[in-house]
């Protein structure tokens, strides 16, 4: 049960990211983003990370995805383009080539060893209670300073996104 | 039976790979914005793959951490975004010259 779960939803995710990167409307492309957002999901509950499985499907493919549509309705570019042309030459292959590279290096860098490390650092989360518990324990405690930062950052972003986004009614002085 | 980590982690290489590239390969700007969304999420599987094999709750809190900072950043970006290309009919990275010689 496990391997099929686990198998559906990577091949949902895969499927999903090349959707995104090969769709030439942005449209099917944020509706691709969506299914593997989802599919993200199911493999955090399949690892017993139920609080980050529902945040996930709520701020990402409830705000975010929905904010991106916005954003292509509001611009008007909701049509395809066409991918035949490459306007700059040879931009395909090295970029193709460089993500192999990437790959390699990762999985080359993983061939040995996989995991390593002490365990249960920040606490454990195998044992009683809920994971939101746990994870709410960890929030409020350890990380508290971050967990307060991220306020501030919020704020910041607010005020950054009116900024940028309002239309500059009073022309400068002459 | 469990799925083993080293599963899940290769996905998230190939999921971090697949962004990459249409990071790179991509002139639409909204595209090759979903495509660090997609290497954003990569990494999030990555710290809760990890998370479980080290039986760790750092790594759910870490991942807590990169949502909120990847919806501020959803937000500047999208507002920067429409600032720009306000007045153009389409959205290519290619248009944003200004600085070219």
């Amino acid at each position: 049960m496990d391997w099929f779960v686990f198998t559906v939803a990577a091949v949902a995710t895969l499927a999903g990211a090349l959707g995104v990167v090969l769709s030439a409307n942005p449209v099917h492309a944020a509706l691709m983003l969506v299914m593997t957002l989802f599919a993200v999901a199911v493999l955090f509950v399949a690892q017993a990370a139920h609080f980050l499985a529902a945040v996930q499907v709520i701020v990402y493919a409830g705000a975010i995805v929905v904010l991106f549509l916005f954003v292509i309705m509001l611009l008007g570019i909701d049509k395809s383009e066409n991918l035949r042309i490459d306007p700059l030459k040879g931009q395909r292959p090295f970029g193709v080539l460089a993500g192999l590279l990437v790959l390699g290096g990762v999985l080359l860098l993983a061939r040995t060893t996989w995991v390593s490390g002490a365990m249960s650092v920040a606490g454990p989360i195998s044992g009683e209670g809920s994971n939101v518990e746990k994870l709410a324990r960890s929030l409020f405690t350890r990380y508290i300073l971050a967990f307060e930062a991220t306020s501030v950052l919020l704020v910041i972003a607010v005020v950054g996104a009116v900024a940028l986004a309002r239309r500059s009614s009073e022309t400068p002085a002459p | 039976m469990k799925v083993p980590g080293a599963w899940y982690l290769a996905l998230a290489a190939m999921l971090f790979t697949i962004g990459a590239v249409g990071l790179l390969v991509r002139r639409n700007v909204l595209v090759m914005f979903m495509c660090i969304e997609l290497m954003l999420n990569a990494v999030n599987l990555t710290f809760v793959t990890y998370a479980r094999l080290l039986d760790d709750i750092g790594g759910q809190s870490i991942v807590f951490f990169v949502l909120v900072v990847a919806a501020a950043e959803v937000v500047v970006g999208l507002g920067i975004i429409v600032s720009i290309f306000r007045r153009r009919t389409d959205a290519t990275a290619d248009d944003v010259s200004l600085l070219k010689g």
